[in-house]
């Protein structure tokens, strides 16, 4: 048995339990909520479930190129390292919440580090 | 091998070939990002054919009803008539019926479907006052209970469509409408479900069909209905909602007026949202509908969510305020 670190945490179920309490958690953080707070919040979700899918370990798709090009309107707006480190640390607090064990979430947090270039546009 | 057939164009689809990849192997452009189920941008709509409920993984309990579904993640089991969600504009051409003031702002202009539309309680339509020009209205009947389609057009300030229903239409004139759309309606299940309704001003149209359309399907959970204006003569339908009040112990109307205009009895002080959420507390588990202001139906959205409403359960149209 070699599951995969998106099994271990419970796959669509633990991304379906996770992504409302997170959207939550960012959205009452001032550091980032301007960055999450869209009108269309349904549309928001749903970027929010394709991310935690992705932090997960999931199934995606998406590419360097992808996440460079879905973030460059924040970077224009002034998205650093510190509102990365926010929402890496908001998603920990929302795993912590649902009893995910800590090696499991420091798996997460190292999954998202491969990203930080590619979402800051370095 | 079911066939698929979008814009009056037929194509195969192999098994194990999802819609989209049918479809883009085939050079149609369809909007997708993840194609994994989760982003939902390449939203589709079934014309016909029941799409596979794997198709319909996390989409609103109104876009499934709608035979709304994933492209990426539907695997034909039978030929399927498809199409993007804004398709469907065909017009139709319907009588005014009936045209009544609800207040010195608001009138409810009733219109009969030579052919009854297809609607559910809580969807708009547009309103066309000439081959261009056309506005969007809730649909404040119910199917089951009401014989005309009731709009509630406010007079909006230079508004051309809006002050052309006011001051032009009359009983008898043929306009043209647009089928109904929007997925701010009523959908049975969880009949014990708490329903949260807050709308303003002409807000109250599609509120008014769901609160009705949500009793009439036998929803036995409280239905609560803030009604906000400022002052006391933007209210409108006060008798109607007061009397429904009094026929279902399960609803209930709160009239909010939020300016300094001191309410009469029988009247809440406030904004329509902060009455209701200081009434109600967390929201968890409620179902809530938001029709009215664009600031507001935005500030209650988030409101909503972050009191403890599931985004799945909250309904807003937005309503956004055309140019004149």
């Amino acid at each position: 048995m070699n599951d995969t670190l998106f099994d271990k945490l419970g796959g669509d179920g633990a991304v379906n339990a996770a992504v409302e309490i997170f959207y939550r958690k960012v959205l009452s953080d001032d550091r980032i909520s301007d960055f999450f707070d869209d009108v269309d919040m349904d549309r928001q979700a749903a970027k929010q479930k394709a991310f935690l899918t992705m932090a997960f370990g999931g199934p995606n798709q998406y590419s360097g190129m992808d996440m460079r090009r879905g973030h460059a309107h924040l970077v224009a707006k002034g998205l650093n390292d510190a509102h990365f480190d926010a929402v890496v640390e908001n998603l920990a607090a929302t795993l912590q919440e649902l009893n995910v064990p800590q090696p499991y979430i420091a798996e997460v947090a190292a999954l998202c580090e491969t990203t930080r270039n590619d979402v800051l546009g370095k | 091998m079911p066939n698929l057939t979008f814009n009056g164009d037929t194509y195969a689809c192999a098994e194990n070939q999802s819609v989209l990849d049918a479809l883009t192997g085939n050079g149609v452009s369809i909007p997708s990002s993840c194609r994994n189920g989760i982003c939902q941008t390449c939203l589709m709509r079934s014309v016909s054919g029941t799409p596979p409920l794997d198709s319909q993984n996390g989409l609103k309990e109104t876009l499934k009803a709608q035979n709304y579904f994933l492209a990426c993640s539907c695997h034909p089991l039978e030929d399927m008539e498809v199409s993007l969600p804004d398709a469907g504009s065909a017009r139709i051409q319907a009588t005014v019926h009936s045209i009544e003031s609800l207040n010195h702002e608001i009138i409810c202009v009733g219109l009969h479907c030579e052919n009854p539309l297809e609607y559910r309680a809580g969807q708009f339509i547009n309103l066309f006052k000439d081959a261009t020009l056309g506005r969007s209205y809730s649909l404040a009947s119910v199917p089951a209970h009401d014989q005309h389609l009731k709009l509630h057009i406010r007079k909006v300030p230079d508004g051309r469509v809006s002050g052309w229903a006011h001051h032009n239409l009359k009983p008898g004139d043929v306009v043209e409408i647009s089928q109904a759309v929007g997925n701010c309606f009523y959908v049975p299940g969880h009949p014990e479900q708490p329903i949260l309704l807050i709308g303003t001003g002409s807000g109250l149209a599609p509120l008014y069909g769901i609160a009705r359309d949500a009793l009439e399907q036998g929803h036995t959970g409280p239905i609560r209905l803030y009604h906000g204006s400022r002052n006391p003569q933007g209210l409108y339908l006060v008798n109607e909602l007061c009397a429904l009040a009094d026929c279902h112990d399960n609803f209930s109307y709160t009239p909010c007026i939020s300016g300094d205009a001191m309410p009469a009895d029988g009247y809440a002080q406030g904004r329509a949202l902060d009455v209701a959420l200081a009434d109600i507390g967390k929201l968890t588990g409620w179902r809530v509908f938001l029709c009215g202001n664009p600031e507001m139906v935005k500030t209650a959205k988030k409101k909503a969510f972050l009191t403890g409403a599931a985004m799945k359960d909250i309904y807003a149209d937005a309503f956004t305020l055309a140019a004149a």
